[in-house]
């Protein structure tokens, strides 16, 4: 009888732990989840603030044509972007771009001390600011439920119950590199 | 990794709140066992642990918004500076709080900051109208994120429950110790009497009383203030590694400390809440032991010994280097897992060359539109302040006399409108921005009329929130602040 009690005593425990881990194997992919949906949502955010900057910045940069031009069609070519792989090195596109403008806006002073301009640039510095902490959240998060779902025992569960590792958010070395002050200057 | 740190800390903190509950209990005991060898034990007990629920249960349902109010806070919305809300949601992001936090502005001069929130779900930050003054956008980042580290990092939350045990545990050593010195002999008096307990006993009792009543609070400070420079060194490490660049941090807490000034609506209670403690410097210099905050000389040190890193690994390293100690900023279990993170480049920011007058212009704008003004450009390109008492329905331009019509004045005057123009010229610089005086003509007569027969409350042209009971009969009420008289209808 006693014996019997401790058998079913110990399989509660058991269950509770199992469950315990899947719960936390569930949350764990949440966040992961939730961090790239809000890298998407201040990447939408750049693009829809992309037409403000450009039609602001017209009116100032009679001479600068192109590097106008280059920003909104790469803009549109990231709008348009379907995989992960061709989002990214879109976004990287524009991130060049953006700065190649933020770089000849030195030339003009009347722009810079424009007001409607100086709001569009805080905005957009805080945004390319927000994707770098979002890409930076998420690469925590999935090497953190990565982690979990290598290791022992959390490993069962998530093998039993299909939970594979998720990709990190790798920007390209050279893109990187081509976009060293997108925090652009006044 | 984080979540192993918070982890850690929560380990960590149920240690030590246990301790001080233990020293609260022990104290409570001992105090009642004086008073009533039988049974007073147990009520002590009881009344100590009775004080620290009501305590408990009054801060967690509103002791945030008591605080807040201390300190003067305003909520502000992001249109009132959209730089500083933009640097709390990349910190929210960076740190993976669920919610946005609150963004408050104190207005005050002195520089400083600090958070709230028992919760990561509910949480709020408070910055001083200096501060935005002062730093520019990297500076503002780094204290932001120290502030948003010690939301994740549930430090409020520790600082909490630690400060109410704290409290409690002084409020019953201070009742204790006052009552032995009014009433003399009391304690005499209740020995004598006292059934079964014998006099050796019960001396002994009094003695360890009396001990624990003056060590207790003395100890239970000590264990407050080691947790709370712990944090602040912790924060630190938090923002180094959230904004990937200590040098942010470090030299926002340059500028903080010498700026100098005392921080006017901060209190002992709050003190250790802030950033840099607001109150006197002097104390700095004094031993560690008896400090909310680290020496900031220090703070800045270590940030800039980091050797170009940002990692938690990299804090620790060099704070055990200008330590010289040992021990542990963050618990080694936390750092096995972290990556070398490279710290970044300075962003090249308009904030250190916007020259001073400039600025400060702007934070008078700011706490202006915090306090509830409305801004209104003239043809002319002048920028009016309109303060939200002013009640005339247009305003002349004190530069082109251009009659404009003022937004939003919703209490409807009667009567002669006198809109009396002064400050032009008074505010100082001149160019380009004057503000609008006072313009509340004591001729002009303002009505309100009823709506119902219940609660009512409407503003008057002050500004000022009236309130009018259903029992209210008279035909005029009069504003404590500025003394218009409102007809009710």
């Amino acid at each position: 009888m006693v014996v019997g009690w401790i058998i079913l005593a110990l399989i509660v425990i058991g269950v509770a732990y199992f469950v315990g881990i899947y719960n936390a194997l569930v949350r764990l992919r949440n966040r992961v989840k939730n961090a790239w949906s809000q890298i998407d949502v201040q990447l939408k955010r750049r693009h829809d603030l992309i037409p403000n900057l450009v039609e602001t910045a017209k009116g100032y940069m009679k001479h600068e044509r192109e590097t106008l031009e280059e920003v909104t069609k790469a803009r549109t070519r990231a709008m348009g972007a379907g995989s992960v792989g061709e989002k990214s090195k879109a976004e990287a596109d524009l991130s060049g771009a953006l700065g190649r403008l933020m770089l000849v806006v030195e030339n003009y002073p009347d722009l810079k001390a424009n007001e409607n301009f100086l709001a569009v640039q805080e905005e957009l510095t805080s945004t390319e600011n927000k994707i770098a902490f979002s890409r930076q959240s998420y690469n925590d998060s999935v090497l953190f439920f990565n982690n979990k779902i290598q290791m022992f025992p959390s490993n069962i569960i998530a093998n039993t119950f299909n939970f594979t590792a998720e990709e990190f958010f790798e920007i390209e070395e050279a893109a990187e590199r081509e976009v060293p002050k997108v925090s652009f200057t006044t | 990794m984080m979540w192993e740190l918070i982890r850690q800390n929560r380990r960590k903190s149920l240690v030590l709140f246990v301790g001080m509950a233990l020293l609260l209990s022990a104290l409570g005991y001992a105090v009642g066992a004086v008073f009533d060898p039988e049974h007073g034990g147990i009520i002590g007990l009881a009344l100590a642990i009775g004080l620290w629920i009501v305590l408990t249960l009054i801060s967690v349902s509103s002791g945030d918004d008591i605080i807040l109010k201390i300190s003067r806070a305003r909520e502000v919305t992001p249109d009132v500076h959209p730089r500083l809300f933009n640097v709390v949601e990349e910190m929210k992001i960076a740190a993976g709080l669920p919610a946005m936090p609150k963004v408050y502005i104190i207005d005050d001069p002195s520089p400083n900051a600090f958070a709230i929130g028992i919760k990561p779900e509910k949480s709020a930050v408070a910055v001083t109208a200096g501060l935005i003054e002062r730093l520019n956008r990297d500076e503002l980042q780094g204290v932001v994120a120290h502030e948003v580290s010690h939301i994740s990092n549930r430090d409020s939350q520790l600082m909490t429950v630690a400060g109410i045990m704290l409290g409690s545990i002084v409020l019953i050593a201070h009742f204790f110790l006052r009552s032995l010195w009014f009433v003399p002999g009391s304690s005499r008096r209740y020995r004598r009497g006292a059934p079964g307990g014998s006099p050796q006993l019960q001396l002994i009792m009094i003695g360890v009383a009396i001990v624990l009543a003056i060590l207790a609070p003395i100890f239970a400070r000590l264990i407050y203030l080691a947790i709370s420079r712990k944090r602040e060194y912790l924060a630190d490490a938090t923002a180094a590694q959230l904004t990937r660049y200590p040098e942010g941090l470090a030299s926002a807490l340059e500028k903080i400390s010498s700026a100098g000034l005392p921080l006017e609506s901060a209190n002992k209670v709050t003190a250790p809440m802030y950033i840099v403690n607001p109150l006197l410097k002097k104390d700095m210099k004094l031993s560690n032991l008896g400090s909310t905050h680290p020496p900031t000389e220090e703070r800045v040190k270590i940030l800039r010994s980091m050797a170009g890193r940002a990692d938690y690994r990299s804090y620790q390293r060099a704070f055990s280097k200008i330590k010289k100690t040992h021990s542990a900023i963050i618990p080694s279990s936390g750092l096995r897992k972290t990556k070398r993170l490279e710290a970044r480049e300075a962003s090249t920011d308009d904030g250190a060359a916007k020259n001073a007058k400039k600025s400060a212009r702007e934070v008078m704008d700011l706490m202006r539109a915090v306090n509830g003004y409305a801004f209104l450009v003239c043809a002319c390109g002048l920028k009016m302040k309109l303060p939200p008492e002013l009640s005339t329905p247009t305003i002349a331009c004190p530069k082109c006399g251009k009659e404009n019509e003022v937004p939003g004045v919703e209490l409807a005057t009667v009567g002669a409108v006198v809109g009396a123009v002064t400050g032009a010229g008074a505010a100082g610089g001149g160019e380009g921005s004057e503000t609008i005086g006072e313009s509340g003509a004591p001729s002009q007569r303002y009505e309100y009329v009823r709506k119902g027969t219940g609660w009512e409350t409407f503003s008057c042209a002050c500004g000022n929130r009236l309130q009018l009971s259903p029992a209210f009969r008279g035909s005029v009420i009069t504003c404590k602040l500025c003394n218009r008289t409102t007809t009710i209808k």
